[in-house]
């Protein structure tokens, strides 16, 4: 179901941009012929094992890799001697540091020592022999524990920015960031209805299926290739070249397939170790992770502590907020508390509001982005008690948004929007309230919940190179990972511009020695911005093309015309000239055809997501069950439209699975004690029911297509919609995640006076 | 070194390679026959992402010996296609965009392919708890599902020729 809301800025209607074709890569992805990271073999090709901690917190005293340098098969072994001492600057994500512990490990699964050996086997019974001694410290795994006076430190000379004063002593909180507008006690003050609640998210995981992997080959001159899988190669490019004080002329990488991301690959791990590894022993190394090392040394996502108050009166209108935001960011700080900041009241223009953000480091791995990432969790603290108020002045939770919602001339305090241009909120409440799932009756134990959700659409830097082929097809090369879709996407853009077929355009993501600097796939980017590098190059090869047509007429290009696919001369003077047409005559009319896009792409759409949540809890078990789930997004303009269902779908089914299952779980030493997906149970087919999705489109004004972000905003709503949900179905008021059915059992005790 | 000697079809092709007694088959698929279709998410059979199916059985290759394919029967993702001819559930996968990555696609079409053999007309639960035991991590299912019950509906149409009753 597609929602037209207004024109788009462009054109009317489209003959490419809004269908459906069969992806171009898809083919290889259903025989098996995609290669992702881990199917690379090279001739003479040898094996990674990586030793990582298995304590929360030590100082290293010693590594000793001697028995291992002669167990059978060793050609290398590499430890942080072998690595240039990170950067004083070098800033979120601590790529340097985290690569390979130094003085101190400060979380389990945190690399120490990489060994290159024959088989794989070797290579982890030499890894067994590398001797670490550690002196053990205390750990702290919650933001309470680290903001606790005299938690240990992670870091003896972390000093909190952003204070007024900035206090003298090292802490745990890296960084605190401060909002205000108006008048909150004023705010509050004129308020009929105050709820100030504090809500608690754990650490979760990205959880794609292809674990981290990379093959490197190291030649004697000094130069590596790199084949790996991650969202971005030029940002693997430029990191490893950092973490090995390389030139990035030194290294070239080549992009997989990639098994996943959702933030969780904007990052490397791997590289540098496999790079030296392979310059030590003169030979291709293949490091591929263990999915366990995968949940204890990447990824995941802030562990959370919010309080948020929110004032409004009667007729519904809000009058003031408040957030206290705690967001752990791992063993090296991060931006996530800034970002939940942003986003904590976002969707409402609220006229005073205060807001007050930490970051605070904990013996846990280095949180990457997931997914819209911060949005969730600061979203189920507002969305929660915004359904609460709704409640308590007894109007529909839609129409009190709708009443509130931000739209085209507010202002959005992130240093990412300023002002909102034209946005859908509105229109997405809208969709939701006018949708038929929203007036199905709901049966005993049933309860519906609502939430909308906001979510940053960043534009940063892409390229696209258009080569037209003599026969008169296009090849389009962008520096894009794609991660879910976008080569079709690319395509059909390309094909709106040059009037051809889809099918015969081949989209290609090329490598870093291919194509110009490209940004990663992240922040719901690569459609807007890549797309619009792609839309550039396109239009200089219509220029090109309207030259040629008028060499090959004789006559001036202000007489010939581009129109679908065709070259006409304004005269009607001669018959119209396809682009293969042009393409064959390439030779004597000037050469190959072909062009580059390249740009800082600027005016990023923001996007926002309403959703509802119809479930059941089983009051035997507490098991909450989905019945129907219903997303409706912004998406701009969907250019491929089966493909942004598969976002919304996507964003929702790791929102249902956040809300109700995933949590990590650590034991007093601080060893997760669930590394796997037996344990750490993401949603599987018989956990859902069908999404459906309904696409709002309300074109960005500022793309050529109207594209705004579409990848990630999905997952910010389903939380709180599932609180609300359940409160509906029990009257229980869930704060704290995951809402398991041990929880909602207790909830649902406590409330029946058991236990 | 003592490598065990392996003899088994694999996809209709003779196949023979040597491989340790404790080498998974999924290790000696991808490294010792070159197919890297079945892929590696977790190691420990819970992804379901290296799904085959062995002497009719679907497996995790993960979890079974490459000894014991000794004198068996194996189909991977890639003896799926009869040629030219994709597998209707091929077909369908890409015609219902059930793929965003791809990575978990070759062992959910093995699943739907044992499911659709023993049961040609599956209802969307029986679809869910068949490929229940396969992660995917991007779609939220919904398109897959839809994949599966296209597929069993033009199967049932046009049965595949050769295809055990």
């Amino acid at each position: 179901m597609t929602v037209a809301v207004e024109e788009s800025p462009v054109k009317k209607s489209y003959k490419w941009v809004g269908t459906r074709p069969v992806r171009h890569d898809g083919l290889e992805k259903v025989n098996g012929k995609a290669r992702f990271a881990a199917d690379m073999t090279k001739p003479r090709m040898i094996h990674g094992h990586v030793l990582r901690s298995p304590l929360a917190h030590a100082k290293i005293l010693s590594v000793d890799t001697t028995e291992a340098e002669s167990m059978p098969g060793v050609k290398a072994v590499v430890t942080a001697a072998d690595f240039p001492p990170p950067s004083k600057n070098e800033g979120f994500p601590h790529r340097s540091s985290n690569l390979i512990a130094r003085e101190k490990v400060r979380y389990e699964g945190q690399v120490v020592a990489a060994v290159a050996a024959t088989t794989r086997r070797q290579a982890k019974a030499a890894a067994a022999k590398i001797a670490v001694k550690y002196e053990e410290l205390p750990h702290v795994l919650t933001v309470d524990e680290a903001m606790a006076d005299g938690a240990p430190l992670l870091h003896e000379n972390l000093i909190t920015k952003g204070l007024d004063t900035t206090p003298k002593q090292a802490s745990n909180i890296a960084k605190r960031d401060y909002f205000e507008q108006g008048d909150l006690e004023a705010g509050f003050a004129e308020a009929d209805v105050v709820y100030e609640h504090e809500f608690t998210t754990k650490v979760v995981h990205q959880g794609y299926i292809e674990p981290h992997a990379c093959v490197a080959d190291t030649s004697k001159d000094g130069r590596s290739e790199i084949w790996c899988s991650s969202q971005g190669h030029f940002m693997v490019r430029s990191a490893t070249a950092e973490m090995l004080g390389w030139e990035t002329s030194q290294l070239k990488v080549i992009p997989a397939e990639i098994g996943g991301g959702f933030g969780g690959k904007t990052t490397i791990y791997l590289e540098p170790l496999a790079v030296k590894l392979s310059q030590k022993a003169n030979r291709p190394v293949k490091i591929v992770m263990r999915r366990e090392d995968v949940f204890k040394a990447t990824g995941p996502t802030p562990g959370t502590k919010i309080r948020v108050k929110i004032g409004a009166r009667k007729d519904g209108t809000l009058t003031a907020g408040k957030a206290w935001l705690a967001y752990e960011s791992g063993a090296f700080p991060g931006s996530w508390g800034m970002l939940g900041g942003w986003c904590v009241f976002a969707p409402y223009d609220i006229p005073n509001v205060q807001i007050e953000s930490f970051e605070v480091v904990v013996n846990k791995p280095v949180n990457i982005a997931y997914r819209a990432p911060s949005a969730p969790m600061a979203a189920f603290a507002t969305e929660t008690v915004i359904d609460q108020i709704a409640r308590e002045i007894k109007m529909d939770p839609i129409e009190l948004r709708l009443l509130n919602a931000v739209e085209e001339g507010d202002y959005n305090h992130s240093s990412m929007v300023g002002t909102f241009q034209r946005i859908g909120l509105k229109e997405t409440l809208e969709a939701i309230r006018d949708h038929p799932n929203y007036k199905i009756p709901l049966g005993p134990n049933q309860g519906r919940g609502v939430a909308t959700g906001f979510w940053f659409n960043i534009a940063q830097s892409s390229s696209a190179t258009v080569n037209l082929t003599e026969n008169g097809r296009a090849v389009v090369v962008t520096g894009s990972p794609d991660i879910g879709g976008s080569r079709v996407s690319m395509a059909l853009m390309a094909a709106e511009e040059l009037g051809i077929d889809v099918k015969f355009i081949q989209p290609v993501v090329g490598d870093t020695e291919a194509v110009g600097f490209t940004d990663v796939t992240e922040g719901s980017r690569t459609t807007f911005a890549t797309g619009m590098a792609v839309v550039r190059a396109c239009r200089e090869l219509v220029t090109q093309l309207r030259e040629r047509a008028a060499i090959m007429w004789d006559c001036s290009v202000e007489d010939v015309e581009w129109v679908d696919g065709k070259a006409h001369h304004s005269g009607n003077k001669e018959s119209p000239l396809s682009l293969a047409e042009i393409t064959a005559k390439a030779k004597k009319t000037g050469g190959p055809l072909n062009a580059t896009g390249s740009l800082e792409a600027k005016g990023q759409g923001p996007a926002f997501s309403t959703q509802i949540c119809d479930l059941e809890v089983d009051p035997e078990t507490g098991k909450a069950t989905i019945l129907r789930y219903t997303t409706a997004q912004d998406a701009g303009t969907a250019i491929h439209p089966s493909y942004v269902e598969g976002q919304m779908q996507g964003g929702v089914a790791q929102g249902i699975g956040w809300a109700l299952n995933e949590e990590y779980i650590h034991d007093k030493k601080g060893v997760m004690q669930n590394p796997g997906f037996l344990d750490y149970r993401i949603p599987v087919a018989s956990d859902l029911p069908m999404i459906e999705t309904v696409i709002v489109e309300v074109p960005n004004p500022k793309h050529p297509y109207g594209v705004r972000g579409v990848g990630e905003v999905g997952i910010v709503p389903p939380i709180p919609a599932i609180a609300n949900a359940i409160h509906d179905a029990t009257g229980l008021r869930l704060r704290d995640l995951p809402m398991s059915p041990v929880r909602v059992l207790e909830g649902l005790n406590q409330q029946n006076g058991v236990g | 070194m003592n490598r065990t000697h392996v003899t088994c079809m694999i996809n209709d092709d003779e196949t023979e390679f040597l491989c340790d007694n404790d080498e998974s088959l999924l290790d000696a698929l991808r490294d010792e026959v070159g197919l890297t279709g079945a892929k590696e998410g977790c190691g420990t059979g819970d992804c379901g992402a290296c799904s085959i199916i062995l002497n009719g059985q679907l497996i995790c290759a993960c979890l079974a010996f490459a000894p014991e394919a000794n004198g068996g029967t194996i189909e991977t993702v890639e003896g799926m296609a009869d040629g030219d001819r994709l597998h209707p559930l091929q077909t369908s996968f890409l015609e219902e965009a059930s793929l965003q990555c791809g990575v978990c696609t070759p062992g959910f079409l093995m699943a739907a392919k044992a499911l659709l053999e023993n049961n040609p007309d599956p209802t969307e639960t029986e679809v869910r708890y068949a490929i229940a035991g396969n992660l995917c991590r991007c779609t939220g299912y919904d398109k897959i599902v839809r994949a599966v019950l296209g597929a069993a509906a033009q199967m049932r149409k046009n049965p595949i020729e050769g295809a055990r009753p």
